[in-house]
């Protein structure tokens, strides 16, 4: 059975059903009791579960999420919150240094089963520290997965599997998105990470995106197919682990590929999908891998500027027009 | 008086296997038998002996870079640690941790870490887990002067006080972030001065006094456990030799050094045992025999052991 949810009401299941079901886990935040978090995700939840399994933090990003670490080390699942995923920043160290590398580094022998909520998302005008997109930093980290889901029922289902993984999971999710409806699946069954899904089905091209660049790409391919040429649409969802498998399949049957990421460009998600494209099917290319990407700049305030920055669904039908011209 | 001559014993005994650990680790790196850095705590092995000496079983303890003492203290086996350090697959962590990575959840130990202050806020999350499932265990957090400075700490001095978490700070003191003298970072004589503003119980020591040092950190844990929350305790003490092997120490004169190596803690409580005649000069010459044998034990096995597997190199990233 499913119910039309938004993105953040799907959120709040999960959390809600997974607290329910394991008294390990707990969440941490900052404003995330009363105030329900800046954007509302976990209103209610402090009610219902109590200020010690809804820990609410002072403005203290590498002190609360160094302190989950630890407790994760413990046994326990920490699910914190990060306001905006520019904050994430301030933690850098708790997740680069320590929650990614004890696994390795103390001899297999721990395991921090610890899930960072970053809310990231530009479009908005929230300026260049509250819209950038961190999750190149995190893909480019060994022992960190990265999840980035597009709609309200991956959201769930995807956020259940990163409370029940034993690894430390960030989980990138998109403010723009969080009014957005769809269907959500009842149950609490988990959305495997480290798959991809083929969100439409082409022949000329394959675009890949993530998070709201899905339906920026998806709109792209409507108005592509208006013009005869039929894009196949690839949701990565998880970052890292990278489905690549997934994209090659299709990368290989259409031959083009238009890789499509909000963030900057250098070094980022769609840079090492374009690597991997290169290395495992450049034979079957009729065209450069292109990137759709914003470019090396902060992320600026003013919308006019933002907007410009921003891959649209209109630089994404012209980058896979040209690619298909 | 005998079961407080076994204590004593104990304690000159777990002091001198570090010491002896250490020096031959000291060794082992200047002839180039082992690859890296490490970094020696020789002259302050009466904090961690102290502190670790008033834990019960289910305490906790993390330690710092500097750590082979913390982790030696709490239970550490010195052949899987030599082992470590020798990049051997039986090591702590299969060789890939060294000298400042190794853990072992069995004997308590959370972990050592080779980022200053990396280890507090582990040691305060610990401390939140054991409250959240109502463990009426404690955390001890080591760290140096230098990770005193760091934003961690104070985060996490605000942490643990605005929750009463049941953790211990342990400071040792030696007076030097590696060269930076202590004076010059901090403008407060003492660190607890500077911690008492975040609602801790504080207390400073002197750290090469065995018996202060475990009697102060008695009575932090004991406040901890019984719910005072977080306390803070400050361990004067002075590292013999320098920050690591290729510290010359042109930052401190050599009659400072003379001084503190004449509060050498080994030999402060050889001192107390002998005046106490809680022990006689033969069996603190047999203990310290048994140190020496042990770390002999420790080097053999850790000879003897296979490399680390280099075909395992990229396996257990994840679990």
């Amino acid at each position: 059975m499913t119910r039309i949810l938004s993105t953040s009401e799907a959120i709040r299941e999960a959390l809600t059903g997974e607290m329910e079901r394991d008294e390990r886990v707990f969440l941490m935040g900052e404003d995330i009791g009363l105030y329900g978090g800046a954007f509302g995700v976990t209103r209610g939840m402090q009610d219902k579960f109590g200020p010690e399994r809804v820990v609410e933090t002072p403005i203290s990003e590498a002190g609360f999420v160094g302190v989950a670490v630890g407790a994760s080390l413990m046994g326990r699942r920490p699910v914190v919150e990060i306001m905006f995923s520019d904050f994430i920043l301030l933690a850098m160290d708790q997740l680069v240094n320590h929650a990614a590398k004890f696994r390795y580094v103390y001899g297999e022998k721990s395991t921090v089963p610890l899930v960072v909520r970053a809310v990231g998302g530009a479009g908005r005008a929230y300026g260049p520290t509250h819209s950038q997109a961190v999750e190149a930093y995190f893909v480019h980290t060994p022992g960190i997965k990265v999840v980035a889901p597009s709609t309200p029922a991956d959201a769930k289902g995807l956020l259940l599997a990163a409370i029940r993984e034993p690894n430390p999971v960030i989980f990138i999710e998109n403010r723009v998105l969080y009014p957005q409806k769809g269907e959500v699946p009842e149950g609490a069954e988990a959305i495997p990470l480290g798959k991809a899904a083929t969100v439409r089905a082409g022949k000329d091209v394959t675009i890949v995106g993530y998070s709201r660049m899905v339906h920026e790409s998806l709109a792209a391919a409507e108005a592509l197919s208006t013009e005869g040429i039929e894009a196949e649409v690839i949701d990565l969802r998880t970052l890292s682990p990278m489905d690549s498998p997934h994209v090659m399949e299709s990368v290989k049957r259409t031959g083009r590929a238009v890789l499509v990421e909000e963030g900057p460009r250098t070094c980022g998600v769609m840079a090492e999908l374009a690597a991997r494209i290169a290395e495992e099917a450049i034979d079957y290319l009729d065209g450069p891998v292109t990137r759709v990407t914003m470019p090396d700049i902060p992320v600026p305030c003013s919308p006019v500027l933002e907007q410009a920055a921003l891959p649209s669904r209109k630089s994404i039908a012209e980058a896979a027009r040209r690619l298909c011209g | 008086m005998n079961l407080d001559a076994d204590r004593l014993k104990k304690l000159y005994h777990d002091m001198l296997l570090i010491r002896r650990f250490e020096e031959r680790l000291s060794d082992l790196f200047l002839k180039g038998e082992v690859a890296g850095t490490c970094h020696l705590c020789i002259g302050q092995e009466a904090v961690p002996v102290g502190v670790a000496s008033v834990l019960r079983d289910g305490d906790w303890m993390n330690g710092t870079h500097r750590g082979h003492g913390h982790f030696l203290a709490k239970g550490g086996d010195p052949r899987l640690m030599m082992a470590e350090i020798f990049g051997r697959e039986t090591g702590y962590a299969k060789g890939r941790g060294g000298s400042q990575h190794m853990a072992c959840f069995d004997v308590g130990f959370l972990g050592s870490n080779g980022i200053t202050g990396g280890g507090l806020p582990i040691a305060t999350g610990a401390a939140l887990a054991l409250k959240q499932r109502k463990i009426p265990n404690v955390v001890v957090g080591m760290m140096g002067d230098g990770a005193a400075n760091q934003g961690v700490f104070h985060e996490c001095l605000n942490l643990a006080a605005i929750w009463k978490l049941p953790v211990v700070y342990v400071c040792e003191n030696n007076l030097y972030a590696m060269s930076t003298p202590f004076q010059e970072s901090c403008a407060v004589s003492k660190l607890s001065d500077r911690v008492r503003g975040f609602g801790l119980g504080v207390e400073t020591v002197d750290g090469n006094d065995v018996l202060a040092v475990a009697e102060a950190a008695g009575r932090a844990v004991e406040w901890a456990r019984s719910g005072g929350g977080p306390a803070f305790l400050e361990c004067m003490t002075y590292r013999f030799c320098g920050h690591s092997r290729s510290d010359q120490c042109l930052y401190r004169t050599r009659d400072e050094e003379t001084a503190w190596k004449a509060r050498c803690p080994i030999e402060l409580l050889r001192g107390v045992l002998l005046d106490k005649r809680a022990a006689t000069e033969s069996e603190l010459d047999a203990i310290a025999e048994t140190a020496a044998k042990e770390v002999k034990e420790a080097e053999d096995f850790a000879r003897s052991s296979p490399l680390a597997d280099v075909a395992r190199l990229t396996e257990g990233v994840f679990e």
